[in-house]
């Protein structure tokens, strides 16, 4: 699970109203190179939650010195862009799991795959 | 890439072992699957450089081609553990690593949280034929919230003696 990836996931457990954003508990964390795209990142970055991305590569220990603010113009900053490529699209869970912020109920991750399936008493 | 390469290369994909009737887990052809992929890549340009979705992806011929085809991001969604594997294992003999994976239930997906954070959707989605009729439509459903710029699917027009014969359809969410 990369963590443009997790940027977008949500428990949505019964009775949950913000299951967001969930809480990264990993065992065992891949860095895996992926060819630059610098047009695609710095599209993707405005369809992010800023803050969630930045403290799940915290959790990881992957935060890349990344600022707690978006930094302006950052469509020009080169090197601030390898930096969010690196986190969103390199840096990935292979085993541990998801934690809701709000039930606490854990979902799984196995090579590399969120398990996001809900029990029939959770829908 | 022309589309003869596209569609050798997605001949070296894995399908199912067993595939689930129930599931419908029938393979998109390598050649359906080129032919799709090289259209809404040479026509629409809605690949290359785009986040990508795949429903119901099975065994990830589209999402294969979608990542050699250079999508920023493809993520594939399906329900079935055994369909994931395979998956997985495509996408490490293909040295792919623009290509992520999500288990979920299709049905009670809540589209809303992914509402226009995909570029693009692609999908061959069930057909709904074996006892779950109208499942084509909630694939569908959740594909249009989720696009932001079109939603590419096959779906059937009718059944044959030997197979079935599929229309490729694009919507546009723009």
């Amino acid at each position: 699970m990369k963590l443009l990836t997790h940027n977008m996931l949500t428990s949505h457990v019964k009775g949950v109203t913000k299951g967001y954003p969930l809480l990264i508990k990993a065992t065992e964390v891949k860095v895996n190179e992926v060819d630059f795209n610098p047009q695609f990142v710095s599209r993707m970055i405005p369809k992010l939650e800023w803050s969630a991305l930045v403290q799940a590569a915290d959790e990881l220990g992957h935060r890349q010195d990344l600022p707690v603010e978006l930094v302006p113009e950052y469509e020009k900053n080169e090197e601030f862009l390898k930096k969010v490529h690196r986190v969103l699209l390199e840096v990935e869970v292979i085993e541990g799991c998801l934690r809701c912020p709000e039930s606490g109920r854990e979902f799984p991750i196995s090579r590399g795959i969120p398990n996001m399936l809900l029990n029939d008493d959770e829908v | 890439m022309k589309l003869k390469e596209l569609e050798s290369c997605l001949q070296q994909v894995d399908t199912f072992e067993e595939p689930k009737i129930l599931l419908e887990q029938y393979p998109t052809s390598p050649h359906i699957a080129a032919c799709m992929l090289y259209t809404i890549h040479n026509t629409f340009d809605d690949i290359e450089g785009k986040l990508v979705a795949d429903l119901g992806c099975g065994c990830g011929v589209l999402s294969i081609g979608a990542a050699v085809l250079d999508a920023g991001l493809c993520i594939g969604f399906d329900i079935d553990d055994d369909a994931l594997d395979i998956f997985k294992r495509n996408a490490e003999e293909f040295e792919i690593s623009n290509l992520d994976l999500i288990q979920c239930d299709l049905c009670s997906l809540e589209a809303e949280a992914y509402a226009k954070k995909f570029d693009t959707v692609i999908m061959n989605p069930p057909f709904g034929t074996k006892h779950n009729q109208g499942m084509d439509m909630k694939f569908l459903k959740a594909a249009l919230t989720m696009a932001k710029t079109a939603v590419y699917s096959l779906h059937k027009t009718s059944t044959r003696e030997v197979d079935i014969q599929v229309d490729f359809l694009r919507f546009s969410t723009d």
